[in-house]
């Protein structure tokens, strides 16, 4: 009598353990959005590091930059790949923004899909935005 | 068994310790020309010790008019009298006027110099319109209290401020005997009648002030306050002996606010 409610027990707690699979099964899972280049950023092909680095470190990098700016008041930045840049996020020609014209397809697309909520849009501003 | 000479041994423990220090040597050499460089602009101005001369013999209510307006609009500073946007910012609830912000604002003689109040003091003070900021003070007191370091003096004398670090604890407000520091009650967005795209804004929760327009001098350029002033406001080295300010400093007498504290103002009024 014991094996019966043993076994019902580890078949449920079975599908209990793999339930996200199941959900998975039954809904459309989404394939990560790739970031769109569009503008300026799709014809000039250069960013501060390599696409893959850029994708995995551009926060650190916008942590480097920013300290940079705001306390030693350096404000170029030579790439390795010797290209210069002006370290800002969204002020001038030479900034991430002044390539990467849409923030919408550029950052928003993947911060959505992973659920990250920078906050840096509480202060700087997104120039196509204000009207 | 192998037998091995003390000179054999010798001989291949001198050549393993060339070989383990080469491949750091190579490695250093290598990065040191291909790693990121950062540097200032080229055209940026640089100074020992920022500092300003108000001639106030030159400010009119409408210079300082100008002045007040250059400056809050091109760093974003809300004006609290100004109306909201319903469609862009609804909800925002009623404006408490006690909690402005400002940069650079008109202040009376006697609330600027209280330590240089005189019973008989010359009748033009009471009335003239005096020009008060940040004093980016030598032995700032803001830096001291700051405990994030979010405000902090750079190398030039400014007192700068990163925004991104400020927790809004506000000790930096109770230390400036100025009342040069403001703190975002609210955001402050709804408030900016129209958003320079040059300058970030401030978010709630940050203590905000007067940063010598640290971003214009490093593009080579004058603070807006200077620009607007039509000469009245200087901007320069203390510590270069050939500097305006300098010289200036040379030729007329002039007083600093509430220098009995010893916070070393950056801050000269010709009078």
């Amino acid at each position: 009598m014991n094996k019966s409610y043993i076994i019902t027990g580890l078949v449920i707690f079975v599908l209990a353990v793999l339930s996200p699979f199941w959900f998975n099964m039954i809904t459309d899972t989404q394939a990560a959005p790739e970031p769109e280049l569009l503008g300026k950023a799709k014809t000039e092909k250069k960013c501060v590091l390599e696409k893959y680095e850029m994708r995995a470190n551009h926060m650190s990098l916008l942590d480097e930059w920013r300290d940079s700016v705001v306390r030693n008041a350096d404000r170029q930045y030579k790439a390795a790949n010797g290209h210069s840049f002006n370290m800002s996020l969204s002020t001038g020609e030479n900034s991430c923004l002044g390539c990467h014209e849409d923030k919408a397809k550029f950052c928003d697309s993947c911060h959505t899909y992973a659920s990250v909520d920078p906050y840096c849009w509480e202060c700087h501003t997104n120039p196509k935005e204000i009207e | 068994m192998m037998k091995k000479s003390r000179r054999s041994f010798l001989k291949v423990a001198g050549i393993a310790a060339v070989g383990l220090g080469a491949a750091p040597a190579m490695n250093f050499a290598a990065s040191d020309l291909s790693g990121p460089v950062k540097s200032r602009n080229e055209d940026g101005l640089s100074a020992h010790r920022w500092g300003m001369v108000i001639d106030t013999n030159k400010i009119t209510d409408e210079v300082v008019e100008s002045i007040v307006e250059a400056c809050h609009k091109a760093h974003n500073v809300p004006d609290f009298n100004h109306e909201v946007n319903e469609e862009k910012f609804p909800n925002t609830r009623p404006v408490n006027h006690k909690q402005e912000v400002k940069w650079i604002w008109e202040e009376e003689f006697h609330y600027a110099f209280p330590d240089k109040e005189d019973e008989f003091l010359a009748e033009k003070f009471h009335d003239l319109p005096f020009l008060v900021t940040c004093n980016h003070c030598k032995n700032a007191p803001c830096v001291k209290a700051c405990p994030t370091q979010a405000t902090f003096k750079r190398e030039d004398g400014i007192v700068l401020m990163d925004y991104h670090r400020c927790i809004g604890c506000r000790f930096c407000m109770a230390a400036c005997p100025y009342g040069s520091r403001n703190f975002n009650f609210r955001d402050p967005r709804p408030f900016i009648e129209e958003t320079v795209p040059d300058f970030p804004t401030r978010s709630k929760g940050v203590v905000e002030k007067c940063n010598l327009c640290a971003e214009r001098l490093a593009k080579g350029e004058q603070p807006h306050c200077v620009e607007a002033s039509e000469g009245a406001i200087v901007v320069g080295d203390l510590e270069d002996p050939e500097s305006e300010v300098r010289a200036l400093l040379n030729e007329h007498y002039t007083i600093r606010r509430k220098q009995s504290l010893g916070t070393e103002p950056s801050v000269y009024y010709v009078m």
